[in-house]
Formats: C-alpha cells, sequence, structure tokens
C-alpha cells in the first residue's frame, strides 16, 4: 500500500543476504598459500562483498528503487536478488538460490514483526547499513556510495510521521504474510516456534515514547486528576531506557538488524510442510499473470540500471554452497515443496549489455501501445522472450 | 445474564511485585476457535462480527489482503458457511488491496461494506450482491501517497467512509435498492482516516453521535444529518489514532503508543487516560448494554474494561476487567459477539483462526 516500501525492503533484505554470504564465505575460507585453484580465499570474500555491495548501491539503480510504487511480488524481488548474487565471481545453485533468499526473509520479517515502534524501521535499516559500510571500509569509494545512500534516506524518511511508518510496516507484513519457513538459528534461539511462528515477548522495555501498561488515571472536567488506579496488566515491562539514533552514525540501541550469525553458527533452513488449504483459485491465477506484466516492467527498469562487472577473461565463476555438502544441496533441490517454488523467471547470470538494450526498447515499445487488446499478446511474448533467456 | 466484575484494581494490588505473568480470575474461557484458510493482514480493525438470526450463529468478515473472507460458524466452530470477495478491478498495476470489511446496521437494513485501494464497495448483508461502488478520486493525490479508503460506520440511514486524504465520505442509504446517493463529504482531517464511529443519537438535545479519528491522532465529533456537524475537535499531537468508539456521549480512543483516552465528545475534555498496551492500540469494540471496552494490540493482549458515569461528578470512570494473552500473535482485530459483552473474537497476524471467547 505504501509507496515508499521498495527502499527499505531492498537495502534490509540485501543487507540479510551480504550477512548469510560473508558467513558462508568464511566458513569455505582456505588461506591463500594452501588454496587450489577452486577454493575461497580471503581476497576473494572480500571481492565478492565489495562487488555485491557495489552494485546495490549503484547510483541508477538505486534512483529507480526509490521512485514510489507499490510492491512487487516475491517472484519479482528475488529474480532481482538473484541477478545481483551474480554480480560478482560468485555462483549459486538454484537450491542455494532459495535457501538464501528463505533466510534473508524470515530474518526480515521478524526484524519487521518485532519492531517496537513503526520508526524503528530506520534503526534497523541503520544497523544494517552500519554493517554494510563496515564491510566495506577498506574501500572509500563503495564507502561513499552508502553514504550517500544513508544520507538519502535520512532526507525522505527522517520526517515522516508516525502513520506513514505504521503503513510502511503494513506493507511489509503483507508482503511477508503465509510465510512460515522454519530456520534452525531461530529454533535454536527460541525466537521461532515449530510451527514457524515468531515468538513475541511480552517483557522487556516498552518502545520510546510508550508508558509501561498497569495506570489509569481519571480527570474531572477541570482537568484534575481525581482519582489513580493500578491493574494488573500480564506482562512485565519496564521503561525504555534511550532512543536510538537516528544520524549517520550513532548508538541504534535497538539490535534487530545486526548481524545474528558467527563464523561458527551454520545457517539451516528446514521447509514448512505443505498448507492444508494451498490451492489457489483462478482469480488469483489470473491476477497472477496480469502481474507479471508489471513486475517485467519494473525488473527491466531497475536491472538496467544494475551495472554488472564482466568477468575478464576464462576467470571461472567460483561456486558456493549454502548448505554443508553438496548433496544436500541436490536433495534440497529435489525436495522442495511446490508451493514454495519460486518459479524465478531465469535472466541469465551472465551480462549481456547488448541484451540490456535490446530488453529496454522491447519494454518502451511495449509502453506505447498501452491498449488492454494488444498489450496482452505482447505481455505474452515478453514472458516467452524472458524464458528462452 | 449475570456475571461477577473482578475488582482487582480498586483493591489497589501491588503493581510490580507480582510475578504471575497472567490475572489469577479469568473471567473469560476460550471457545473452540474457527478455522481459516489463510491469515488475516496485519491492518488495523481487521475483523467485524454480525449475530445472526439463527440461534448461535455468528457471522465473521475480515481481510486476507486482495480479498476479504465472510464466515459463518455455529458455537462448535464449525464453519457453516465461506465466502471469498475480491476487490472491484480498477486501472493501475498491482493486486488492489482491501483495505477493511464492516457490517453497517442501518434502520431497516445491514449492509457489508469492503474498502479498498481502489474506492468503496456495498453489499447485500451476506456478501450476495454487490449494491454499489463507489470509485475513489485520486485527482488531488502527488505520487508519494498511498490512495485507499479506511474507516466504516453507519449513524442512522447515513454510512460514513473515510479515505486517504482525510477526506469522509457520507452516503445516503434508501430502506431498499440500490439508490445509494453520495449525500456529502467532509473535508477537515488533514491525514488519512483510520476509524469511524457511531452510536444512536442520545434523547432530543444536539449530542454527538459520530467520531471520525486519523493517522494524526485527531478526532472530529460530529451531530450527522442531512448536514453534518462538526461540534469538537479533539488532538492526537502527532500519534496515530488507529480505533475509535462512541459510548452515551463519551470518545473511546486507543492510540499508536498503547494509551486508551477516554473524552466527553461535546466538550472534548479528557476523562480517563489508561496506559493499556505496550504496543500499537489495533482495534476497540463497545458492547453498548453493558458499557464494556474491549481493545486489542499488537502487544498480543486483548483487555476489557468497565465504563460508567459518575453519579456525582457525571465524569467517566473506568475499572479493569479482564486480561487475555493471545500468545505470540500480533492482535489486528477484536469484537464483541454480544450486545452484553458476553463473549468476543479475536484475530491476529500470522494466525490462521478467530480466536473465541466467552464467560464463565
Amino acid at each position: 500500500m505504501s509507496v515508499r516500501t521498495l527502499p527499505l525492503l531492498f537495502l534490509n533484505l540485501g543487507g540479510e543476504m551480504l550477512y548469510i554470504l560473508d558467513q558462508r564465505l568464511r566458513a569455505q575460507n582456505v588461506p591463500t598459500d594452501k588454496a587450489r585453484k577452486d577454493e575461497w580465499t580471503e581476497v576473494d570474500r572480500k571481492r565478492v562483498m565489495n562487488d555485491l555491495i557495489s552494485t546495490m548501491f549503484n547510483k541508477k539503480f538505486l534512483e529507480e528503487l526509490f521512485k514510489p510504487q507499490e510492491l512487487y511480488s516475491k517472484k519479482a524481488l528475488r529474480t532481482v536478488y538473484d541477478r545481483l548474487a551474480h554480480a560478482s565471481i560468485m555462483r549459486l545453485n538454484p537450491a542455494s538460490m532459495d535457501k538464501l533468499f528463505d533466510l534473508m526473509t524470515m530474518a526480515f520479517k521478524y526484524q519487521v514483526l518485532l519492531c517496537p515502534r513503526p520508526k524503528d524501521i530506520l534503526l534497523i535499516t541503520f544497523n544494517h547499513l552500519d554493517a554494510i559500510k563496515n564491510f566495506v571500509r577498506d574501500s572509500p569509494d563503495i564507502m561513499n556510495q552508502v553514504d550517500e545512500t544513508f544520507r538519502h534516506i535520512i532526507e525522505v524518511y527522517g520526517c515522516l510521521p508516525a502513520g506513514e511508518f505504521q503503513l510502511i510496516r503494513q506493507t511489509l507484513l503483507l508482503f511477508f504474510q503465509d510465510m512460515h519457513i522454519r530456520v534452525s538459528i531461530f529454533l535454536k534461539d527460541k525466537v521461532q516456534n515449530s510451527n514457524g511462528r515468531f515468538v513475541l515477548p511480552i517483557s522487556g522495555p516498552v518502545p520510546w515514547g510508550t508508558k509501561v501498561p498497569g495506570l489509569i488515571r481519571m480527570f474531572n472536567n477541570k482537568g484534575e486528576e481525581v482519582k489513580r488506579m493500578e491493574f494488573k496488566h500480564g506482562g512485565q515491562y519496564v521503561r525504555a531506557e534511550s532512543e536510538g539514533s537516528f544520524e549517520l552514525s550513532g548508538d541504534r540501541v535497538l539490535t534487530l538488524g545486526t548481524n545474528m550469525y558467527s563464523a561458527s553458527r551454520p545457517v539451516e533452513t528446514r521447509v514448512s510442510g505443505a498448507l492444508k488449504n494451498s490451492s489457489l483459485n483462478t482469480k488469483d491465477n489470473i491476477a497472477a499473470r496480469t502481474l507479471a506484466k508489471e513486475e517485467l516492467n519494473f525488473l527491466a527498469r531497475l536491472m538496467g540500471g544494475m551495472e554488472i562487472k564482466k568477468t575478464s577473461g576464462p576467470e571461472p565463476g567460483f561456486r558456493l554452497n549454502l548448505f554443508t555438502t553438496d548433496e544436500e544441496e541436490e536433495h534440497a533441490a529435489l525436495t522442495r515443496p511446490e508451493e514454495l517454488s519460486y518459479q524465478v523467471i531465469n535472466i541469465q547470470a551472465a551480462q549481456d549489455q547488448q541484451r540490456n538494450e535490446e530488453l529496454t526498447r522491447i519494454m518502451g515499445e511495449f509502453e506505447i501501445h498501452d491498449q488492454p487488446q494488444q498489450s496482452t499478446s505482447k505481455g505474452d511474448d515478453l514472458l516467452a522472450m524472458m524464458d528462452e533467456l | 445474564m449475570t456475571f461477577l466484575l473482578s475488582t482487582e484494581s480498586s483493591l489497589g494490588s501491588h503493581f510490580g511485585t507480582s510475578r504471575t505473568s497472567a490475572p489469577d480470575r479469568s473471567m473469560y474461557r476460550r471457545e473452540r476457535p474457527v478455522p481459516m484458510r489463510s491469515c488475516p493482514a496485519a491492518l488495523y480493525n481487521n475483523l467485524s462480527v454480525l449475530p445472526l438470526p439463527a440461534p448461535g450463529l455468528t457471522q465473521f468478515a475480515l481481510v486476507h489482503g486482495p480479498t476479504a473472507q465472510l464466515l459463518s460458524a455455529a458455537p462448535d466452530g464449525l464453519p457453516v458457511s465461506q465466502r471469498q470477495l475480491h476487490t472491484k478491478d480498477g486501472a493501475g498495476p498491482g493486486f488492489p488491496l482491501i483495505t477493511q470489511a464492516y457490517w453497517c446496521v442501518l434502520p431497516f437494513r445491514v449492509l457489508l461494506v469492503l474498502t479498498s485501494q481502489r474506492g468503496i464497495q456495498i453489499y447485500e448483508s451476506d456478501g450476495s450482491v454487490m449494491v454499489y461502488w463507489h470509485a475513489l478520486d485520486s485527482t488531488d493525490a502527488s505520487p508519494v501517497q498511498a490512495l485507499f479508503a479506511r474507516g466504516i460506520a453507519a449513524s442512522g440511514h447515513y454510512i460514513c467512509v473515510g479515505t486517504w486524504s482525510g477526506r469522509v465520505l457520507v452516503f445516503d442509504v434508501p430502506a431498499k435498492g440500490p439508490n445509494i446517493v453520495l449525500s456529502e463529504e467532509l473535508d477537515v482531517h488533514q491525514a488519512p482516516i483510520t476509524d469511524i464511529a457511531a452510536e444512536p443519537a442520545q434523547g432530543q438535545d444536539c449530542v454527538a453521535d459520530v467520531v471520525t479519528a486519523d493517522d494524526s491522532g485527531l478526532l472530529c465529533v460530529w451531530k450527522s444529518g442531512p448536514e453534518f456537524k462538526l461540534l469538537t475537535r479533539i488532538s492526537g499531537f502527532g500519534t496515530p489514532c488507529p480505533s475509535v468508539q462512541l459510548w452515551q456521549g463519551s470518545v473511546a480512543a486507543g492510540y499508536g503508543d498503547g494509551q486508551i483516552r477516554i473524552y466527553e465528545a461535546s466538550s472534548g475534555a479528557l476523562h480517563v487516560q489508561i496506559n493499556a498496551h505496550a504496543r500499537g492500540i489495533c482495534a476497540l469494540d463497545l458492547a453498548p448494554e453493558a458499557g464494556k471496552l474491549l481493545s486489542g494490540a499488537e502487544d498480543s493482549f486483548v483487555h476489557i474494561w468497565k465504563l460508567s458515569r459518575n453519579p456525582h461528578s457525571g465524569c467517566i470512570e473506568v475499572e479493569h476487567c479482564h486480561a487475555e494473552c493471545v500468545t505470540d500473535t500480533q492482535v489486528c482485530g477484536a469484537r464483541f459477539c454480544d450486545l452484553r459483552g458476553s463473549s468476543f473474537a479475536v484475530t491476529g497476524y500470522d494466525l490462521a483462526e478467530i480466536l473465541r471467547y466467552s464467560c464463565v
């Protein structure tokens, strides 16, 4: 609903993606002098992180992102991250990409749900941005890109009223609706139940600006307090000690959005069983097909702005596995339930400038002939073309 | 139906020393929930309840996103019938989302109103036939504004619906048939409307009978009629007011910071301030025959309060009756299922069932 949601969704999910990839790269790390040609080293890891972050914070790309627009489907967004993940020497098999996307989305869903005040979504975003800046602290150019974006966010969101933040939060929760994938790191830490729902604590500090529940004050017509009563609220809340900083740097106070993965904690997801009544009715299917055309517009615009560096010469892509073994990855690909398949539009990872231009040209053509009858067939052609890529 | 009022609060219980996480005396017990196909959207006031003539049968309406679901259930929780309603297709990209579903009880008929990102759809109470459609006017919108209708109430033969701009549309509804007419547009609010409440006008004096609330927390109190008259404005100082109720000339408002405040409608004087919840309130409901107020919030709690008017001062007073923790659930809708408040229903984000409670 809120047309200002996409940048926050993208940057926070992107932040989670970087945390996970960083952890997996470190886990698969091999000392440089001992590394074989196809093994990861510290240098490779830094290079991957730099490439990813510099692509994410590309000026043209962000310009498209920040345009006021409705949120697109998980499928469309997943395609963007798929492309982004391949903006480096790293290669991910579909099963690993699925797992990555599951983890990213469940982590951010958790953060949005537990966010104390709607405005604190900004603090969560800042936590992610602070960490991203730390990843590229040795590369001043990329740091600059991130800082620019940081300033832009403060400019765009800093003065929004509470009601607008609540609308953004509601829009995000709509995006995450019906997602109950179980993540073992969450299950172990007891922040998620075995049915996939998150644990909502009823103790701890109240949000900044909220009073601890339990007091009733009654006044007369002159405004004088005449009676005061306490009631047993049921929770065990305490006062909030301080408000997090909304400046370019500062103590955010809130820990949501900071890196919860450490080198020794493997990231596993168990995919929830099929929902009992998950069959899509016909109307949803038709709507989903119509939606795809708008999403293609969105994808073309967004990825047109994504400058992917070409890999030079015969350098091979380094494969990253999000599972512990290759066999596990294969097994995950085969056993993923149908309704959780993202059915990604497979846009070729090998960046092709010429193809991008053609895509944009076709999009331009498509926009001119904007009549229902014609656009149906043109849209279908385009969908077919995407599948062939 | 008689029941014992819990008077823990008037004993001045030692707040903070008790370590129990739930109150000792439970007046309501949990009944069989009503299962649903999918989970409700995390929107304000996301539940409407209509008791049906058939004994024990209750009808529920709630919003999932692009669809709204109507379910009728028997006391044993088994759904008797179900119906899904969709947004009327309009121009523009993306799924149009429904923001609210609400039954309007008018003098001669009951109508179901759905508000969405496109406009307002009015149906016969069982959702079988759409009687009227009103498209939202987007001419004054800037590209950064989200367009939607939200906030629904019935006052006499008028249906009031709020919009994203703060404008409130007043529709005049005939005793039967589809000739619903847009009678007036109220342009006082400057922020998106969140909720509207109404109650039957008391007596012949000019008494307030409609209150509108918005995202900035502003409350406007009106006298309904062929021309609505603005009586009072009550500022919220920037904190959104997602839910509002009207009872015997008092406005009960739930705010995004977890507070409930009760004002005298005609003067705007603050009578009660309750630090009720630890997160934003998403739903308020009233059982008018008993003066009971129900509040549900994102902190996973539902509270019931007893309102009464002090015979000496004439001011409204409040007592806490009951606290219910809906474990690990952000409540998004809460309604009494009868006029005396002997039973209530709750919906929550990520919860695929409607929870029901009734007095023991």
